[in-house]
């Protein structure tokens, strides 16, 4: 059993490591003449030796490690489904392995999020208490995050962009696992952290409270750390592979829409998640080492953080939403059976939302006290996001257009993202304007916004692209009935539930509260039915999911007749992607076009698989 | 080093323009590290303006003289290499890694003797930028040894030396950083 020996050993090694760092921190503590056990500290080394041991133990010790002393590397060649268990470098199964674990990370947190309605259902619940419901709601922030950071890019960024472009595999393959086996170690020490005395500072971790509360906290930081190197050396890769990698002929003006939106994702990962490490590091320090960046007696600012804070994590919403506007212009585009409307300019909406998004952070602080000559000059730039976001909106609208749509489940998901990020952006402006702003700051009018942006924007997205690429990567066809089921009932549902939420927050409830004014009742057990039936819509998914990919009907080479290169192979694609190298000819998108050609295989024996159709309707 | 590493997995045929990639990636992993070290330095001028606690000015220029020779020394190894200078590279190194140390002793020496504590923003500054950049200088120190001690079993040639370059050039980037922390935290202002 490859995949139980592998797994095996990195929790072994890493387990021995952590307790290894432990020990030592204790002995040179007691050698020093201190008392020998301080959590912060001894589990920060711990973590940080168990990290490395665990990484070593899966597999980077025997495929990467041991060149750096000058011995030979070997690889685990296990075989099927137990490669998901090793450290393999094949981005196809990395790509598998984050959409797999985010989903399970997803339907975790969702699970917390019914916790959470269910103690807002009635005014007065005990149902958790409040240190619970703090955990409960922290937990459900931060996985939430995680999954909405890493399902997309991860998930279809590792598995498309390698053959939308014509490369075998990404630039660094070994770095791409490395990537990857990360991610567990965020997710187990997140789970931990209820052991340590459960989060209670949402996942913001404002200071002064998230430097003062007990040590689960310092845990949250280690594990967000270890994340967001993932996730920048995620970006590094998908920057190099897409300058280096893209196949003959393949331009830069005739990239697919999605590959452009991860390469502006990328170095939107590369430039700003250094802020959220940043900003957890020194909370880190003050906890371990005492010192002051936050403590005001000793000259520190709690407002310091909140700007290096959300200096990244205002750009996370669009290293969230950008991946995800670009599965929704590819499927867009794909489903109605026409060239992509003002490609260009879609293109120029991406870099232009990558060249605002780093001066607008502080309009999540325009409550803070910060000073107020920055409120006038961040409230431009912000309401400014809405230009090239505008573009990439004139692109899907124009696509649409006398298109002959093609209504299978991705299109459903990518039309309802148009609907749910517009009611988005529209509330975005009442919390980008400052005067409404300080009346709507921290209330569930912000909870209902961003779940129209994140959920309604990417998590629709995400579910398109699973649709959409399912063939691709299982070989099987999803059941298109119990999709559509699927889509109406979590469309109709998200849309009650959210939609109503806008209500209770401009009556002034705040979030992140376990309690609130008795006359928000009826409204608050509204939307929490409105929840339960939302979280119930993922059953239809799940059993679609599993049976399908065990026994749906083969999906052949190429079910929608798309055009890009991903679907000129085999379903599921062989080792390296490409039997023989691709050429590329005309823009990928030129449906309907005559004579046009995106890949051509010139050494090929025989002609590609299912040539794509060229132009005419779906059905 | 993360980024410096040539096509692993499958491993049969080497991209045309792996060295490049290799380049482009550690380029990139600087710049993203370089973040890093600039959010930092704002928290320093955030918290402190430009004002300065007592540093100890003779060992700040000490310090700053033995990294800038170390890459000096760093540079003339790899340039050893890329002519198949064997003897020289390796000298090259160990006076590298030898000034790395020195300087990570320096660091040491001045968060013994300073005179103000973590208790304040310039010392809460100060300990964390001097801190990362010394970290930095360890891990650089560790990779040299280890490309020092395989270069001394005989491996790079003129031919095959990317782990050298790529941890040269990582020591420059350390250097570099040096470069703009020491003015912020020794020069930006008249001591009080």
């Amino acid at each position: 059993m490859y995949a139980a020996t592998s797994v095996a050993g990195g929790l072994g090694t890493g387990l021995i490591s952590f307790y290894i760092g432990i020990a030592i921190t204790a002995a040179l503590r007691a050698a020093f003449g201190y008392n020998a056990w301080d959590t912060d500290l001894n589990v920060t080394i711990g973590f940080v030796f168990g990290l490395i041991g665990w990484i070593m133990g899966i597999g980077a010790w025997g495929s990467w490690g041991r060149e750096w002393f000058g011995m030979k590397t070997y690889a685990r060649k296990a075989p099927g489904w137990q490669r998901y268990f090793t450290f393999c470098t094949d981005h196809k199964v990395i790509g598998i392995q984050y959409l797999v674990t985010f989903m399970i990370i997803f339907f975790m947190a969702g699970l917390l999020a019914m916790g959470i309605r269910t103690q807002l259902a009635q005014s007065d619940s005990t149902f958790l208490s409040n240190g619970q419901y703090n955990a409960v709601m922290s937990m459900h922030g931060i996985m939430m995050v995680a999954v909405a950071v890493a399902a997309v890019i991860g998930g279809f960024g590792n598995y498309a962009v390698p053959i939308m472009i014509g490369a075998d595999d990404m630039a660094f393959p070994r770095l791409n696992a490395l990537s990857f086996w990360l991610v567990p170690v965020t997710a187990v020490t997140l789970l931990t952290t209820p052991f340590l005395g459960g989060l209670d500072h949402g996942w913001t971790a404002y200071p002064p409270l998230s430097v003062f509360t007990n040590s689960s906290q310092t845990l949250f930081d280690l594990a967000i750390i270890t994340f967001g190197l993932s996730s920048i050396l995620s970006g590094l890769n998908f920057i190099v592979t897409i300058i280096y990698m893209r196949a003959p002929g393949m331009t830069w003006g005739k990239l697919p829409i999605f590959v452009w939106a991860m390469f502006t994702t990328a170095w939107l990962a590369l430039l700003y998640t250094q802020g959220f490490a940043v900003a957890l590091f020194m909370i880190v320090l003050s906890r371990v080492a005492g010192l002051s960046f936050f403590d005001a007696a000793k000259g520190g600012d709690p407002i310091l953080y909140q700007h290096v804070f959300w200096f990244y994590s205002h750009p996370a919403v669009y290293i969230m939403v950008l991946p995800g506007l670009g599965v929704f212009l590819e499927v867009i585009t794909h489903f109605s059976r026409k060239p992509l409307f003002a490609y260009k300019y879609a293109v120029g909406g991406f870099m232009g939302i990558l060249g605002l998004s780093g001066v607008v952070w502080a309009h999540h602080m325009f409550t803070s006290g910060m000073p107020n000559y920055l409120h006038g000059p961040i409230l431009v730039t912000t309401e400014m996001i809405s230009i090239p976001t505008g573009l990439v909106f004139l692109s899907a609208l124009g696509t649409i257009w006398m298109g002959k749509l093609w209504l299978r489940a991705p299109m459903l998901f990518a039309l309802a993202v148009l609907v749910n990020f517009a009611c988005g952006g529209v509330t975005g402006i009442f919390l980008a304007d400052v005067p409404t702003d300080i009346h709507l700051h921290d209330t569930y009018f912000v909870v209902a916004h961003f779940h129209y942006t994140i959920v309604g924007g990417e998590i629709f997205a995400l579910f398109a692209g699973i649709y959409f690429w399912f063939p691709k990567m299982t070989g099987r066809m999803y059941n298109e009935r119990l999709a559509q089921i699927h889509f109406w009932w979590m469309f109709i549902a998200f849309n009650v539930t959210f939609f109503t939420m806008h209500w209770p927050g401009i009556e002034g409830m705040n979030r992140r509260i376990s309690t609130y004014p008795h006359s928000l009742q009826a409204v608050n057990l509204f939307i929490s039915i409105s929840a339960f039936s939302l979280g119930a819509s993922f059953i239809p998914f799940i059993w679609n999911m599993l049976y399908s990919w065990a026994r749906g009907p083969v999906a052949g080479p190429n079910p929608w007749r798309a055009r890009t290169l991903e679907w000129q192979v085999s379903s599921p694609p062989p080792l390296e992607n490409f039997p023989t190298p691709p050429v590329v000819r005309d823009h990928p998108y030129d449906y309907g076009v005559p004579g046009s050609v995106h890949g051509l295989f010139p050494n090929a024996g025989a002609p590609a698989p299912a040539p794509a159709g060229g132009g005419g309707g779906g059905q | 080093m993360a980024v410096a590493a040539p096509a692993a997995g499958h491993g049969h045929h080497v991209h045309p323009k792996r060295a490049a990639m290799n380049r482009v990636g550690l380029w990139l992993f600087f710049f993203s590290e370089s973040i890093v070290f600039a959010l930092l330095a704002m928290t320093r001028f955030y918290l402190k303006g430009i004002e300065i606690d007592k540093v100890d000015q003779a060992l700040g220029l000490g310090i700053t003289i033995i990294l800038l020779a170390s890459s000096v020394s760093a540079f003339t190894a790899e340039t050893a290499i890329e002519h198949d200078r064997r003897t020289l590279a390796s000298w090259g190194l160990f006076i590298t890694i030898a000034l790395g140390v020195l300087f990570a002793f320096g660091v040491a020496f001045e968060w013994y003797t300073a005179e103000f504590t973590k208790d304040s923003a310039f010392g809460t500054a100060f300990f964390t930028m001097t801190g990362m950049h010394a970290f930095h200088v360890i891990s650089g120190v560790f990779m040299l040894g280890l490309v020092w001690a395989q270069l001394l079993r005989g491996r790079y040639s003129s031919k095959d030396h990317w782990p050298f370059s790529g941890i040269v050039m990582y020591w420059h980037f350390v250097d570099i950083v040096w470069v703009f922390f020491y003015p912020a935290l020794y020069l930006v202002s008249t001591p009080k």
